[in-house]
C-alpha cells in the first residue's frame, strides 16, 4: 500500500532534521511543521540570518502558446499584458462574481512561458478559462521542486554558490541561472517580508541543491525552517493565506464565506484599465460601491491583555505558534468582525492578528476588541486596527 | 455606412423575421443578417434534383402561437390538417392508419386491439389537452421559478392555477406523464405494438434517446402542442405551400421597413467594455449596432460569434455542456412517380408513414447512438411533400422527404461521417422504405443524403441538432438554453439569443424570435 | 375475536413497518405488529444461510436511516452499531484500479493518478451535493402536499414547498432541477472525465432501477445514495454489526421497549373493512384481529390490491396502482468462502478488503448491462457491488472463512423464459464467472452460494416483482405521486387504513423516514 501522504523531493534530506517529528499535511504532502519542538529559533533566522523552507507543495502550472498572455490575462486581476519577461505578479483570481479563487505569483519565464503557482489545484478552473484559446496548460507540480531562502543574508549566502548577478535581481523579478551548475530559476520572491529568494529547479536536482545551500550556508546560519516559523513571519508581513484567511470561492458554501479582492486588501491588484477579466464586472462595481468588509491588522493591547490574565491569578499566556481560526471582533459591544489568523509577533514584540472587519470599521487606529478564551471563559481584549503589513522591511525590496 | 441601425438580428429565419418584425413596429431600425442566399432558415427549401423541391431540416409544419399573430397583426397561412397524420407500416404492403377522426382510428384499431381501440379516443383527448397547457406556456417567457420577483411570482400562480384548471386526475396526470419514458405512457394503456410504437416514435423525435428514456413523455407532448384534436403525431400543413409561414413573416418584417442582408455571414459579435457594440462578417465589414439578436443556437452565437475573454469561464462550461447531439440524417428522394399498389391507404400519404411497428425496434435504433454507431435498421418515417404541394415536384412527379434516426453526431473512436458512412446508411434507408413500400426504389430518380455532419456544415447548426439543444427536461422552459439565461438576454449588454436554442424552442414558429425581441422592447424602455 | 383489544395494527416487520410501529407506541398506543415470516426485518434480515455463515441476505449496507429516528428511538441502546465501509474499488480491465479512500488527501492522489482535473472537480462537486442533500433534506421529512387539493394543509403544505424551492436560490435550484432530470451519466459528464469514474459513480443512480446510467431521471438516485454520505447518520455507507438483520432487531426492540407486540409466523391475508372502515384484519390461520387502524408496510401493490378488495377503492386509485412501476431489476448472490479473494489489481490482503468492490469499468459496461435486461435476459456481465462483510465484522463467517455480498444488476423480474432453476445457475454463474475476471481465485474458494432473483427476492420478503425501494424511484413516482397522486399522505380512501412502506414518499433504501412520517401523520390527525 502506498503511504496516505506524499513526499516532496527534499524529503530525504528534510525528515532526519524533523527531531520532534512535528508533521503536518500541506496539500497531501508530508511537510515539516518545525524542525525543532519549537519555531523560535526558525523564526529567527528569517529575520537574522537565512531560513530555507521547502515549498515543493505548492501547486505549479507551466502555460505556453500562442494565447497564454490572453489566458492569464482573462484570468487574473492584474493586467498581465503588461508583465515583461522576467517579471513576476503576485496576483489573485477571482469567479464570475468577482469573489476570490485562489492568490499566487505569475512568472512569465520568457516570452511565451508563463509559471502560475498557487495553493489549490486550478488545473480545472485553468481549462475551463481556456475554452476557446491555443494554449497548453501543464501541471508540473510533481516535478518541480521549490524552496525559499529567506532572511537578510538570503543574497550573501546565494551569491557563493550562483554566478548570476543577484544584486540586479530587483524584487519581483527572476532569472535563470545555477547554483553549482544546477539549473535553477532564482526568482526575488517570498511568503516572509523579508529579503529572500525562491529558488525553482527540477525534482530530480532537488537534493544537491539543498546540499549546496546548506552547505553554503552554513557559516551564515542557515537553518532549515518549518510551516509554523513561516506563519509568524507571514502574519507579520500581513499576507493572506487560503483556507486560513479567507475561502476559494469555489468551495465557499454560503455567500458569508465569499470575499472579493477589495475585501482583502488586494485592491491594488485588480487593475483598472485592463481588458476582460473573470470578475470584471462585479469588480468595477464594487470599486465604484465600496467594499462592505476590509482585512486588517489587530495589535492587541497588551495591558488589557494581561490584565485578562491577571483577573484569574494567571501570568500572560501567548501562542507559542500563530494560530489559525477565528475571533469575534466587537467594537462597542457589536460584533464587526473576526479575525482569521494570530500570532506573538517576537520581533514586534506584540500580539498580532490578521481580520475582517466592516469597511466602516477599517480605519487605522479604530479600537476594537478581540475575543479571547481565557481560562474557559470568553474576555474581550482591547486591539487597535493597524496598517498592513505590521512589518515593512527596506531590505525586503532592497 | 450612415443609416441609422438600431437592432442587428442574426439569420432570417422564422425567428429572426419574427424578432425583426417585432422590433420594427416598435419603430426600431432593423437589419436581418442571412449567411445563405436566400432566406427561411430551417424551413428553406432546396431544389436538390432539377425541378425537385424540399427542406430536408423541417419534413413538417410548425406551429404558429396564435398570441404571436395576433401581436403582430401577422395574416396566418391557412393550415390544412390531412385526416390522417399518421400511419404505420406493418408489414410489407401493409399499414395501420391513425385518423385524427378519432372514432375512424378505433376502427382501425380494433382489428389488432378491441381494449386499445375503447382506450384510444380517451387517450387522444387527453395527450391534446396537456399539449394544450403546454401551448399556453409556449406563448410567454418561461416562468422564472427561482427569481422572487412580483412579476414571476404572479406569473407562476398563474401556472399554477391553469395546472390546477385541467382537473385533479388530468392535472396529475401531466406532472407524471412529463417526466415519464414515452413506452411507459403508452404501455400503460395499450397493447397493441404497432401502435405504441408509432406513437412513441413522436416522443424520440430529434432526440438521441430511445423511447425508455424519462422525459419522452414531454418530448412527445411538445411536439403535439398545435396539432389538430385526436391526432397523434404533427400539426398538419399549410395550404400555400412549405414556406407559407417564412413568407408571412418576411413580408410582414420587409412592410415594416427591416433590411434583409442574404449572404451575409456574421463571423463575430463585436463586444466592448461587457457591451455589444457591432458584428463583423465573414469578409471583414463591420456594422455597428448597440444591440443584437440573434437565432443562431447557443453555442454557435456565445462559443462561435463572442470572444471568450468576455464570458464568464462557468457559463462557457455550462454552454459547451449543451446535449445538442444531433441524430435525425435525412434522404430526399425525387421520384418518377409514385409506386403503385403499396397498399397505402391513399389518405396517408398527406401525413407522416413511420416505418417501425415496435417498440424494441425503436429502443434497439437508439441503442446504437449510445456506443456513437449508426443504427443497423434506423428509425424511419416518410413524409411526401408533393402531395401536399404539387408545384414542389415537376407535373406527376413526387418527392419523399425520409427521416432516419439515429445517425449520431459523435461516432465512437473519433470516426467521421465519410462519403461510405452517409451512402451506406442512405442505402439502408433506401431498402427499408422499399421493403415496407414495394416498387419505391424502381420509383426514384435522385437521392440527397444529410447527415448531422452535413447539417452542421451547411446550416451552421450545431452538432447537426435540429433541435438548437434537444429537448430534454434539463433543457427546456426556464432551463432552456441553460439555467440563468433562460429569459434572452445574455450577459453581454445588448447581446440576445432568439432562435429555436431559447424558450420555446423548436417546432414554434417564431416564438422564441417574438419573445425575445419583446425583451429587447423592454429593457429599451427601462 | 381476541380479547385484547389493539389500538393499530401494523402489517409486515419491515424497518419502515417497525418504525412507524415504534413511533405509534412511543405516543403510548397499543400496536400489534404482525410478519409473516419467522423473523422481523422484512428486507432487512441477517440470516445464517448456511451452517456458520450469516449473511445479510438482501439489503446488506445502510447510509440513510434518518439521524431523527436513530436519536428519538435511542437506536444506539438497542444494538445499532455501524462499522465503517471506507473504501470503495473498481477494478479496470487492464489490471489497474481506482479506488477512493477514507482519507480525502489519499482520495485525491489515487483520482490524481488517472485525471487531475477530476481530482480537483471531486471537491467542488461534492459541495454541490452538500447543498443539493440540504435542498432535499427537508423534503424528505415533509409530508408531500397534495397539488390537486383545496385542503387547507394541503394548500399551506404546497406553500411550504413552494418557498422552500424558491428559498434555495436560483443557482441551486437551477441544480436541483438537472439532478432530478438529468441522466446520472449526462450529469457527471459535466464534472469528471475519467470513464471508470464516472461509471462507478453513475451506478448508484442504476441501482435499483429499470433504467440505463444514460437514462435520464438516474441522476436523482444518484443523490439519493449521496445523501446518506452528508445528511445520513453515519456520513458514509457503513455497515451494521451483525448484518442489517440487527438494524431490524434494534427498531424492533425500541418498539418493544415502549410496549409495542410484535408477532412473527402471522401473516395476514387481509384487512377487515367494514363501512369503508377498517376494523382489524384477518390471519392466514383464520384469526381476526381487531383494531380501529390498520397500517401497511407492504408495497402499493399489495396494500390497495391484496390486503383489501380493490372494489372499495376507486377506480382511479387502483388504476394508479396497477400502474406503479415495481420492475425488480436486481439479484443478490451471496458466497460463503474457504478463504480470501485475490484481487489482480490490488494483490493480498489490506484495508480495501474492508471496503466495498464495484464493477463498473465503464459507463458503455453498464450500459450494456442494461441492453440486456431490456431486451428480458439478466446482464452477462452485471454492474456488482461487492462486499466482505466477515471483514469487517469477523462474526458474520467460522474465523478463517468469509462471506461475500454480492448486489447484482441487471436481473429483470419479467425474464423472457422465466426464472427457472436453470436461470437462476445461469445468472450465478455470470456473475462468479465476471468476478473471477478480477479476481482469479475466487471461484475455488466458493463452498456454498446463494443466488436471489428478483422472483426469489419477492417470494421471500413479499416485495413485488423483487423491486428492492417496494416501486421505482423514478422522478414520477416521487413526492406527491408516490405511490398515486391524491394518496401520497399515507393515508388511504378506507377510513383507519393506513400506509407506511417505502412506497410512500421518501422511500428506499433503509432510511425508515416512511415510517416515521406515516406514524407521524397518523398521530397528528388523531390530535386534530
Amino acid at each position: 500500500m502506498p503511504l496516505v501522504l506524499k513526499t516532496t523531493p527534499f524529503h530525504p534530506r528534510t525528515a532526519p532534521l524533523v527531531r520532534a517529528q512535528t508533521w503536518r499535511r500541506w496539500a497531501g504532502y508530508q511537510v515539516a511543521s518545525a524542525y525543532d519542538p519549537h519555531p523560535d529559533r526558525e523564526y529567527a533566522a528569517i529575520r537574522n540570518a537565512a531560513a530555507l523552507f521547502d515549498v515543493s507543495p505548492l501547486h505549479k502550472y507551466r502555460i505556453t502558446g500562442p494565447d497564454a498572455v490572453r489566458l492569464l490575462d482573462r484570468l487574473v486581476t492584474r493586467d498581465v499584458t503588461r508583465c515583461a519577461v522576467g517579471q513576476v505578479l503576485y496576483t489573485p483570481w477571482c469567479d464570475g462574481r468577482g469573489k476570490m479563487l485562489d492568490d499566487g505569483t505569475l512568472s512569465r519565464l520568457d516570452e511565451g512561458t508563463f509559471r502560475l503557482t498557487s495553493a489549490e489545484p486550478n488545473l480545472r478552473w485553468l481549462t475551463m478559462s481556456a475554452a476557446g484559446m491555443d494554449v497548453t496548460i501543464e501541471d508540473v507540480s510533481e516535478r518541480t521542486a521549490a524552496l525559499a531562502l529567506q532572511g537578510p543574508l538570503a543574497r550573501t549566502i546565494l551569491e557563493t554558490v550562483c554566478p548570476a548577478d543577484l544584486r540586479a535581481l530587483r524584487y519581483f523579478r527572476l532569472l535563470h541561472g545555477t547554483v553549482r551548475d544546477i539549473p535553477v530559476t532564482i526568482s526575488r520572491t517570498g511568503y516572509t517580508g523579508d529579503l529572500g529568494y525562491e529558488l525553482w529547479v527540477n525534482g530530480e536536482r532537488a537534493l544537491p541543491l539543498w546540499d549546496a545551500l546548506v552547505e553554503a550556508g552554513a557559516p551564515y546560519g542557515i537553518t532549515p525552517a518549518g510551516i509554523w516559523a513561516l506563519d509568524i513571519a507571514r502574519i507579520e508581513a500581513g499576507l493572506v493565506m487560503l483556507d486560513v484567511d479567507y475561502f476559494s470561492a469555489h468551495h465557499a458554501l454560503i455567500p458569508d464565506q465569499l470575499s472579493s479582492p477589495f475585501e482583502l486588501g488586494l485592491g491594488w491588484t485588480v487593475s483598472p484599465g485592463k481588458g476582460p477579466f473573470t470578475g470584471r464586472r462585479a469588480l468595477h462595481d464594487e470599486r465604484t460601491r465600496g467594499r462592505a468588509w476590509a482585512f486588517v491588522g489587530l495589535g492587541i493591547d497588551w495591558d488589557s491583555f494581561e490584565r485578562l490574565y491577571r483577573q484569574r491569578g494567571l501570568p500572560p499566556q501567548l501562542p507559542t505558534v500563530a494560530w489559525r481560526g477565528s475571533a469575534p471582533v466587537h467594537v462597542d459591544g457589536r460584533q464587526v468582525g473576526y479575525a482569521t489568523s494570530g500570532c506573538w509577533s517576537p520581533l514586534l514584540k506584540t500580539y498580532l492578528a490578521l481580520a475582517h472587519v466592516r469597511a466602516a470599521h477599517a480605519q487605522p487606529g479604530t479600537g476594537v476588541q478581540l475575543e479571547l478564551t481565557v481560562e474557559h471563559r470568553r474576555q474581550r481584549a482591547d486591539a487597535v486596527v493597524t496598517p498592513l503589513p505590521f512589518l515593512d522591511l527596506e531590505r525586503k525590496r532592497a | 455606412m450612415s443609416e441609422r441601425r438600431d437592432v442587428i438580428v442574426i439569420g432570417a429565419g422564422a425567428n429572426g423575421l419574427a424578432a425583426a418584425a417585432t422590433l420594427a413596429r416598435a419603430g426600431l431600425a432593423v437589419t436581418v443578417l442571412e449567411r445563405s442566399p436566400a432566406i427561411g432558415g430551417l424551413r428553406r427549401t432546396v431544389e436538390f434534383a432539377p425541378g425537385f423541391h424540399a427542406a430536408p431540416t423541417a419534413a413538417t409544419s410548425g406551429w404558429l402561437p396564435p398570441a404571436l399573430a395576433r401581436d403582430l397583426s401577422l395574416s396566418v397561412p391557412v393550415r390544412t390538417v390531412p385526416d390522417i397524420s399518421l400511419t404505420v407500416a406493418l408489414a410489407p404492403g401493409d399499414f395501420l392508419p391513425f385518423p385524427h377522426d378519432s372514432r375512424l382510428a378505433a376502427d382501425a384499431i380494433r382489428r389488432h386491439s378491441v381494449r386499445d381501440a375503447a382506450a384510444w379516443p380517451a387517450f387522444t383527448a387527453q395527450v391534446g389537452k396537456l399539449a394544450g397547457f403546454l401551448a399556453d406556456l409556449y406563448q410567454r417567457p418561461a416562468p422564472d421559478v427561482a427569481t422572487t420577483g412580483l412579476r414571476d411570482v404572479a406569473g407562476l400562480l398563474r401556472i399554477g392555477l391553469r395546472l390546477r384548471a385541467l382537473g385533479r386526475a388530468d392535472m396529475a396526470e401531466f406532472l407524471r406523464i412529463v417526466p415519464m419514458s414515452v413506452r411507459e405512457l403508452l404501455d400503460d394503456r395499450f397493447d397493441c405494438e404497432p401502435l405504441k410504437a408509432a406513437v412513441a416514435a413522436g416522443g424520440v423525435r430529434d432526440l438521441c434517446q430511445g423511447p425508455r428514456a424519462g422525459g419522452t413523455g414531454f418530448v412527445f407532448l411538445h411536439h403535439l402542442v398545435g396539432a389538430a384534436p385526436g391526432s397523434v403525431r404533427d400539426r398538419g400543413y399549410w395550404r400555400d405551400g412549405p414556406e407559407a409561414d417564412v413568407a408571412a413573416l418576411d413580408a410582414l418584417a420587409r412592410r415594416t421597413g427591416v433590411t434583409i442582408r442574404t449572404d451575409t455571414a456574421v463571423s463575430r459579435i463585436l463586444v466592448h467594455d461587457d457591451a455589444v457594440t457591432g458584428v463583423a462578417l465573414a469578409t471583414g465589414e463591420e456594422l455597428a449596432a448597440t444591440q443584437v439578436l440573434s437565432t443562431a443556437d447557443p453555442a454557435a452565437t456565445l462559443l462561435g460569434m463572442v470572444d471568450p475573454v468576455w464570458l464568464d469561464p462557468e457559463l462557457v462550461h455550462a454552454v459547451r455542456h449543451i446535449k445538442f447531439r444531433g441524430a435525425t440524417a435525412v434522404v430526399l428522394y425525387a421520384l418518377d412517380a409514385l409506386p403503385e399498389r403499396t397498399g397505402l391507404p391513399a389518405a396517408s400519404l398527406a401525413g407522416v408513414v413511420s416505418l417501425t411497428p415496435q417498440l424494441d425496434a425503436l429502443e434497439r435504433a437508439a441503442d446504437a447512438a449510445k456506443y456513437g454507431d449508426v443504427s443497423e435498421h434506423p428509425h424511419v418515417e416518410i413524409v411526401m411533400p408533393s402531395v401536399r404541394w404539387p408545384a414542389v415536384a415537376p407535373a406527376g412527379k413526387h418527392v419523399v422527404i425520409a427521416r432516419a434516426q439515429y445517425a449520431p453526431y459523435r461516432l465512437k473512436n473519433g470516426e467521421t461521417w465519410d462519403g461510405a458512412r452517409r451512402e451506406a446508411l442512405a442505402d439502408r434507408v433506401s431498402h427499408l422504405i422499399d421493403t415496407a413500400v414495394p416498387g419505391f426504389l424502381d420509383r426514384v430518380l435522385h437521392r440527397a443524403m444529410f447527415t448531422p455532419a452535413d447539417f452542421e456544415a451547411r446550416y451552421g447548426l450545431t452538432e447537426g441538432a435540429l433541435t438548437h439543444g434537444e429537448l430534454t427536461l434539463d433543457q427546456v422552459l426556464f432551463m432552456r438554453p441553460i439555467p440563468g439565461l433562460a429569459h434572452y438576454a445574455m450577459p453581454l449588454t445588448g447581446l440576445y439569443l432568439g432562435g429555436a436554442g431559447a424558450h420555446p424552442g423548436p417546432g414554434v414558429v417564431g416564438a422564441a424570435g417574438w419573445l425575445a425581441a419583446r425583451r429587447v422592447l423592454r429593457e429599451r424602455t427601462t | 375475536m381476541t380479547a385484547r383489544r389493539y389500538d393499530a395494527i401494523v402489517v409486515g416487520a419491515g424497518h419502515n413497518g417497525l418504525v412507524a410501529a415504534a413511533y405509534l407506541a412511543r405516543a403510548g398506543r397499543r400496536v400489534l405488529v404482525l410478519e409473516r415470516r419467522p423473523l422481523v426485518g422484512g428486507a432487512a434480515v441477517t440470516e445464517e444461510v448456511f451452517p456458520g455463515f450469516k449473511f445479510s441476505v438482501f439489503s446488506y449496507v445502510v447510509s440513510l436511516l434518518r439521524p431523527e429516528i436513530i436519536r428519538e428511538l435511542d437506536l444506539p441502546r438497542h444494538g445499532l452499531q455501524i462499522l465503517p465501509l471506507e473504501s470503495t474499488v473498481t477494478p479496470l480491465d487492464h489490471g489497474d484500479y481506482l479506488a477512493s479512500w477514507a482519507d480525502p488527501d489519499e482520495t485525491r492522489r489515487e483520482l490524481c493518478r488517472h485525471s487531475p482535473r477530476d481530482a480537483e472537480a471531486m471537491g467542488v462537486f461534492g459541495r454541490l451535493m452538500q447543498h443539493m442533500a440540504m435542498a432535499v433534506k427537508p423534503i424528505l421529512s415533509m409530508v408531500p402536499p397534495d397539488p390537486g387539493s383545496l385542503a387547507p394543509s394541503d394548500l399551506a403544505g404546497l406553500l411550504r414547498f413552494g418557498r422552500h424551492m424558491r428559498g434555495l436560490g436560483p443557482e441551486r435550484f437551477h441544480a436541483l432541477f438537472k439532478l432530478m432530470t438529468m441522466s446520472s451519466a449526462d450529469y457527471l459528464d459535466e464534472w469528471f472525465e475519467f470513464g471508470p469514474l464516472k461509471a462507478t459513480k453513475s451506478a448508484s443512480g442504476i441501482i435499483g432501477t429499470f433504467l440505463g446510467p444514460r437514462s435520464p431521471g438516474t441522476a436523482y438516485v444518484l443523490l439519493h445514495h449521496y445523501m446518506g454520505e452528508i445528511d445520513g447518520a453515519f456520513r458514509a455507507w457503513g455497515f451494521q454489526k451483525g448484518g442489517t438483520g440487527a438494524i431490524s432487531d434494534a427498531i424492533a426492540g425500541a418498539a418493544r421497549a415502549c410496549g409495542a407486540e410484535i408477532r412473527t409466523d402471522a401473516a395476514v391475508e387481509r384487512v377487515l373493512v367494514r363501512g369503508g372502515h377498517a376494523t382489524g384484519v384477518a390471519l392466514a390461520s383464520g384469526e381476526e384481529i381487531a383494531a380501529p387502524v390498520v397500517m401497511s408496510g407492504l408495497d402499493p401493490r399489495r396494500t390497495f390490491t391484496q390486503l383489501v378488495d380493490p372494489g372499495e377503492l376507486p377506480a382511479d386509485l387502483v388504476e394508479g396502482v396497477r400502474r406503479f412501476k415495481f420492475r425488480g431489476s436486481s439479484a443478490k448472490v451471496n458466497l460463503a468462502l474457504a478463504g480470501l479473494p485475490e484481487f489482480t489489481c490490488l494483490p493480498g490482503p489490506g484495508p480495501h478488503l474492508r471496503g466495498a468492490f464495484s464493477i463498473s469499468p465503464s459507463v458503455e459496461y453498464l450500459e450494456r448491462a442494461y441492453d440486456d435486461a431490456k431486451y428480458g435476459d439478466f446482464s452477462r456481465r452485471p454492474y456488482m457491488d461487492i462486499v466482505l462483510p466477515s471483514m469487517i465484522d469477523p462474526g458474520m463467517a467460522p474465523p478463517g472463512k468469509h462471506v461475500m455480498s454480492i448486489f447484482v444488476q441487471y436481473a429483470p423480474y419479467a425474464r423472457t423464459g422465466g426464472w427457472t432453476d436453470a436461470a437462476r445457475d445461469a445468472l450465478g454463474d455470470a456473475v462468479v464467472e465476471t468476478l473471477a475476471r478480477y479476481a482469479p481465485n475466487l471461484p475455488s474458494l466458493i463452498l456454498h452460494r446463494q443466488v436471489l432473483t428478483p422472483l426469489d427476492v419477492e417470494r421471500i420478503t413479499g416485495l413485488s416483482e423483487g423491486n428492492i425501494f417496494q416501486g421505482e424511484l423514478a422522478l414520477h413516482q416521487l413526492f406527491f405521486l408516490r405511490p398515486v397522486p391524491a394518496w401520497a399522505r399515507y393515508r388511504t380512501p378506507i377510513r383507519g387504513y393506513w400506509q407506511c412502506g417505502a412506497g410512500t414518499h421518501p422511500g428506499g433504501g433503509i432510511m425508515g423516514a416512511s415510517g416515521r412520517l406515516a406514524a407521524n401523520e397518523l398521530l397528528g390527525s388523531a390530535a386534530r
